[in-house]
């Protein structure tokens, strides 16, 4: 009833977008839409599984540096090549990294991923000859259904072809997530995160649900990390370190992790919101540290939750 | 030869005391409150930016150089008060919740304080200058380790030891203990919670900010100092164990030393090795070394 309404009026206006909106309001977009597909997948972890990585930046950067390393140094420039490229790098490490992790929950796990996030940061930081150091390394500008878009400014190739490329990974991710939440795997997780032991007693195994689930989620992370890396031309360690994974949790909170439009409302509200406040204040961390404690302790459903508040109350408490 | 093996292990006991006072104050506070204080590092990045602006109001102001220590101490000392303001602000409301939403309130307040700190002392590094230099050098086995270093050393083996009195021999001590072991049961024997979270929670954030002043006459203060300790905290309490004062001692020494060592002998490794021992602690033996049960 009223979701396809409002669903049809934010895609009307996501097209329209570059048509109407200044080319600096698009460019802001491009990181939005990247960030979007990354907290998909993390909220399937966070917000379905009921696991919290503080390590996800790992994929992140995993996917960032396969398409710098893709560009610059192996001459693959074509996007259609390299986000496949780093969804199998990143499920190439998830999977080793994800069997150890999931057999932890709560702080432990937390505490795991932070440890294997930290690790590859510093393999990115200090190996130079491989990662070009802190200064990272460049993302030359991928080509986009085969064509080099050479008649493009940086500007135009962004807020045209690439704006609409990101738009439509991120359109396929949704869909795609939404299939796998809805499907018996995705009822089989929630059932996981709100009682494993019943989970288990009724037959689902619960690690290797968990494992499916990690493995799912550093794979949307690295695809959204791939995005990310062209908009800004330039990677670096930071994209990998665990203060960027907890922004990207802090992100899922924003929108409400309990609902899964929530994540990308909080991905858009983060990204604006800082733009917003750096113009006019320099320190933004301050003003988000505030928003975040204020969120965790008046409406940790974040922003989902202020406007289904009636509807449904979103229950959080020890478990 | 020698005189080389003895600086690093020197460089790398100044590091583990220091670590390990702010290990403690994580330790302490995940005894007690369960919670997981990310904000640990950015309470130690603030001692060490009020030590720098209390070492320089008292030299400014013809404090004789040779008592720096004295303003640097209480100056550390005194902005750990600051955790009262925390506890009772922020953390008090979250007790009964998720520990994600915990750890997420402490990571809200490293947010909000690296942020503080670069608006009250700039982006700029800021340092105390030489004046660690006037307690001179010791020679220990052919090698040359600054006095300053050997007084942190013993400062912070005399907390060590203070804490463990603290703990097994007073009052204060035994309800702490009781706390952390069955909050309801010390509850229902009439320990008001409030009161033991507030003490335990600026004990926690005293310690920490004291490392900050502490170790700064011999290094600089930089805004990312304090995101930067959280992780080898971090990585402290989880070789010990969560929860364990032993466990914070030996893994400070543990992470101290090796990370002195990989240093001089390799760099790239430095916090790299620290970092696998953390996995590996983690995957076979989840507890740490001396930790309680396995959550």
């Amino acid at each position: 009833m009223r979701t396809p309404v409002v669903l049809s009026l934010v895609g009307i206006a996501f097209l329209g977008l570059p048509v109407v909106a200044p080319a600096y309001y698009v460019t802001l977009m491009l990181p939005f839409m990247a960030y979007g597909v990354v907290l998909l997948g993390l909220n399937l972890l966070f917000g379905y599984t009921g696991l919290v990585s503080f390590g996800h930046a790992l994929f992140i950067g995993i996917g960032a540096y396969t398409g710098a390393v893709l560009t610059t140094h192996l001459g693959v420039r074509h996007m259609e090549l390299i986000l496949p490229a780093a969804a199998l790098a990143a499920a190439v490490v998830a999977a080793p990294v994800g069997a150890l992790c999931v057999r932890y929950v709560k702080i432990y796990f937390g505490m795991l991923t932070l440890a294997f996030g930290m690790v590859f940061y510093t393999f990115l930081l200090k190996f130079y000859k491989l990662t070009g150091g802190d200064e990272g390394m460049r993302m030359l500008r991928p080509y986009l259904l085969g064509s080099e878009w050479t008649g493009y400014s940086k500007t135009a190739y962004l807020i045209g072809p690439y704006y609409y490329f990101s738009l439509a990974v991120l359109v396929l991710a949704t869909l795609l997530m939404w299939r796998i939440i809805g499907s018996p795997f995705g009822l089989c997780l929630k059932t996981i995160r709100d009682n494993p032991l019943k989970a288990e007693s009724l037959g689902v195994s619960v690690p290797r649900y968990r494992w499916y689930a990690f493995m799912i989620s550093a794979v949307y992370a690295a695809v959204g990390g791939a995005l990310l890396a062209t908009p800004t031309g330039n990677v670096d360690p930071t994209l990998a370190y665990w203060t960027h994974s907890g922004n990207i949790v802090f992100m899922v909170l924003l929108g409400g992790f309990g609902s899964f439009f929530g994540p990308l409302l909080g991905a858009f509200a983060f990204i604006f919101l800082q733009d917003t406040v750096m113009s006019v204040f320099p320190y933004w961390r301050l003003i988000f540290g505030a928003v975040l404690a204020f969120i965790v302790i008046f409406a940790p459903g974040g922003l989902m939750g202020l406007f289904a508040r009636r509807r449904r109350p979103v229950e959080v408490s020890r478990a | 030869m020698t005189a080389n093996l003895v600086n690093i292990l020197m460089g790398g006991v100044f590091h583990a005391a220091i670590l390990f006072l702010v290990a403690a104050g994580l330790q302490v506070v995940f005894g007690v409150q369960k919670i997981f204080n990310l904000a640990c590092g950015s309470f130690y990045a603030l001692g060490a930016y009020t030590g720098v602006s209390a070492v320089g109001y008292f030299t400014a102001h013809g404090g004789p150089p040779a008592l720096f220590i004295i303003p640097l101490a209480l100056g550390g000392l005194a902005v750990g008060l600051v955790g009262v303001v925390v506890e009772r602000g922020l953390l008090r409301f979250v007790y009964d919740r998720d520990e994600t939403f915990q750890l997420l309130l402490t990571f809200a307040l490293v947010l909000m304080l690296e942020d503080l700190i670069r608006m009250t002392w700039g982006t700029a590094p800021v340092s105390t200058g030489g004046l660690y230099l006037n307690y001179g050098q010791a020679r220990i086995l052919g090698a040359t380790v600054p006095v300053y270093n050997l007084i942190v050393i013993a400062a912070s083996l005399a907390i060590a030891l203070g804490i463990g009195w603290l703990l097994s021999r007073t009052v204060f001590g035994r309800i702490i203990r009781a706390s952390a072991d069955n909050r309801e049961m010390a509850e229902a024997l009439g320990v008001d919670m409030r009161w033991v979270y507030v003490r335990v929670f600026t004990l926690g954030t005293m310690l920490g900010t004291l490392g900050g002043a502490l170790v700064i006459p011999a290094t600089a203060a930089m805004s990312e100092m304090g995101i930067e300790l959280i992780v080898e905290a971090f990585a402290v309490v989880v070789i010990g164990g969560l929860g364990s004062m032993r466990g914070a001692f030996v893994g400070a020494l543990v992470v101290g030393v090796l990370r002195s060592v990989a240093i001089s002998v390799y760099p790239e490794l430095e916090m790299l090795l620290i970092y696998l021992i953390v996995i590996a602690v983690l995957i076979w033996r989840p507890r740490g070394l001396f930790g309680a049960a396995a959550a």
